[in-house]
């Protein structure tokens, strides 16, 4: 009887062998089989020498054959573009879209780094403070907070615009990257700034980045899965109307979502200028398209309603392995971008296809 | 006014610019009675639904609903007061399963101090899901797929135990069962029934002979905006709410001036 559910009406049981497997599986299988296509590539192609993109026979080091060198660099690369992804994420199946992500990482990066910075450089007085000396040394906390206020604050008019004005999000989230593109050109004129204290440099250093990921992509997932609020933005992306008649606070709501995804965005920009150790008017260009990529690989559909943050997470690693893959098989950049494009339009292809077959049967 | 009135209508008027959709209705509900409206189209059913739901302002007239008057701003407000509605076009999200959209807006849950990110009780609302849908005899495999593949009736059902679920003081149905089959349509009327036995009003707009005077204890007949009959369910037949629908006929106490 294990395989039955008790969750049918009307004398109707229903066997859970014949469910079809969640969609997240999908992506996992994709990612496997991509790692699998690389390392038969380096196999096949004759410059490559029969090199193993994962692992690595010749030194066992760690006690593994893992190439754990690379997979390290897989997810690191990843892990920031992905914090900036669980926030998008949630707008998509809100039925809503973020452009603003990237620009704002590069703005909130330069103003987290001005409340960030320490006094003394090689023994002297730090040369390129944006502040007076007041901005010297301050507790980490300081620059965090900072940040996090400018992403909501971000957020809170993005969501505002959508939810008052009934302005397309396209167009919302387009004007604000143009301006906290601006802002962050505005905020030194184009200088970058560096030198941050030793504690906020400790935010993003190693693999720290990868830590803050996992643990910001279990909560959200936990959020997404057993709360009201995931429950709502589901329900908002699904059918706006019914949520709306069902008494939902639908504005409110799209507000909350949009604020909670600049506020990741500026986190994001926190760990990068923390891993940089210096904050540039032009940091995270495409950042915000990398981060619809990923969710949209991940099978987060966006029409709204429909994915998850796991898929998401699973869509990062399979953007972080055709990535790395590339630079594998010493594919140059320009054709990476191609390769890469073609990508996001096929698994856009291939989710609008599974759902036209599921609306069929 | 008596309490037994669970709605009144008094005067109550709607006009599109010059178009007199909805002319002077005096509508009476008790409590527990099930009401049928019936009319060709365009003779009024879904105006008078309408200002009844706060889809629409109305012209003229007073709503009274439990006692008191009332002046919906919205739907939503409607809903808060009591009023469910089961709308032509439905309004379930497709991607959520049945207990999520039963329950959506009004969710079970735990540590309710945590604000929006309380916990949802998903064991609650599936027991109590299980609980309400089961007298209905709809059949659906497993209430924790997405609605998204359901069949119309399975869909229609949903949407109506909703209402049920929630023991609303007045349940609008417009036109439930046009859009579905002969044995959905028999599961939409179950649960009708299931409404009676509760003792829970209902207004059912609705075309289908057969159905109304399987259901309801009152037929109220509409005809170009104006109430023309009342009639008591046990001292009519088919062919007597045809005329009255079609004008052969009007109750005395209906007729327009100089006309009868």
């Amino acid at each position: 009887m294990a395989d039955q559910t008790s969750h049918g009406i009307g004398g109707l049981t229903y066997d859970r062998k014949k469910r079809g497997w969640p969609n997240e599986a999908n992506v996992f299988i994709a990612l496997v089989a991509i790692i699998l296509i690389f390392e038969l590539l380096g196999q096949v192609l004759p410059y490559m020498n029969n090199q193993s993109m994962l692992f690595d026979f010749n030194e066992a080091r760690d006690g593994t054959i893992l190439n754990m060198a690379r997979i390290k660099i897989v997810i690191l690369q990843v892990a920031i573009i992905g914090i900036i992804s669980l926030g998008v994420t949630q707008v998509i199946i809100l039925g809503g879209i973020d452009l603003s992500s990237g620009p704002l990482v590069g703005a909130a990066a330069m103003i987290v780094m001005s409340f960030a910075q320490t006094e003394l450089v090689n023994g002297q007085l730090n040369p390129k403070a944006v502040f007076g000396p007041w901005s010297f040394d301050l507790p980490v906390l300081a620059p965090i907070l900072v940040g996090l206020a400018f992403g909501a604050m971000i957020g809170l008019i993005n969501g505002s615009l959508i939810a008052f004005t009934g302005i397309p999000p396209f167009i919302a989230t387009l004007g604000m990257f143009l301006i906290c593109r601006g802002i962050s050109q505005w905020w030194t004129k184009g200088q970058p700034v560096s030198f941050p204290s030793d504690q906020f440099a400790a935010i993003g250093s190693g693999m720290m980045p990868v830590v803050w990921f996992i643990l910001l992509a279990i909560v959200l997932s936990l959020l997404m899965k057993y709360t009201v609020y995931g429950k709502h933005t589901y329900a908002i992306g699904s059918n706006e109307d019914a949520a709306r008649m069902s008494g939902i606070n639908v504005k409110g709501h799209k507000m909350m979502v949009y604020m909670i995804a600049s506020m990741l965005a500026a986190f994001a920009a926190i760990v990068l200028s923390s891993k940089n150790l210096t904050a540039q008017a032009g940091m995270g260009q495409f950042y915000e398209l990398y981060a619809i990529a990923m969710a949209v690989i991940g099978g987060v559909s966006l029409r709204g309603g429909r994915g998850s943050i796991v898929g998401t997470v699973l869509g990062a690693m399979v953007f972080g392995v055709i990535q790395s893959g590339f630079t594998f098989i010493k594919l140059d950049a320009f054709y990476q971008l191609m390769a890469m494009g073609s990508i996001i339009i096929g698994a856009v292809v291939l989710d609008q296809y599974r759902q036209r077959r599921a609306t069929l049967r | 006014m008596s309490d037994d009135l669970i709605l009144e209508t008094r005067g109550l008027t709607k006009h599109y610019g010059g178009v007199h959709a909805l002319e002077n209705a005096n509508f009476k509900l008790r409590r527990g009675e099930h009401i049928a409206i019936m009319g060709d189209n365009g003779a009024g059913k879904s105006t008078f639904v309408r200002q009844i739901t706060g889809v629409e302002t109305r012209t003229r007239g007073e709503i009274i609903f439990d006692g008191k008057p009332v002046h919906f701003e919205g739907p939503l407000e409607a809903r808060q007061a009591g009023i469910e509605t089961v709308f032509q076009t439905l309004a379930l999200c497709d991607d959520l399963d049945v207990p999520d959209n039963l329950f959506l807006g009004r969710e079970k849950t735990k540590f309710d101090w945590l604000g929006p990110f309380r916990i949802l009780d998903y064991k609650a609302m599936r027991e109590a899901t299980m609980a309400g849908l089961e007298r209905t005899a709809v059949k659906i495999p497993n209430i924790r797929g997405s609605i998204r593949n359901m069949s119309g009736g399975q869909r229609q059902c949903v949407a109506i135990a909703r209402t049920a679920t929630f023991h609303s003081k007045l349940t609008i149905m417009d036109e439930p069962t046009a859009a579905l089959g002969v044995q959905e349509t028999a599961q939409v009327e179950n649960i009708v029934r299931t409404l009676k036995e509760a003792g829970e009003p209902l207004i059912l707009v609705s075309h289908n002979m057969r159905q109304v005077m399987d259901l309801v204890d009152r037929i109220v007949v509409f005809r170009r905006g104006r109430i023309v009959a009342d009639l008591a369910k046990e001292e009519t037949d088919g062919q007597d709410v045809v005329a009255y629908i079609t004008g052969a006929k009007t109750q005395p106490e209906f007729a327009e001036d100089g006309v009868l």
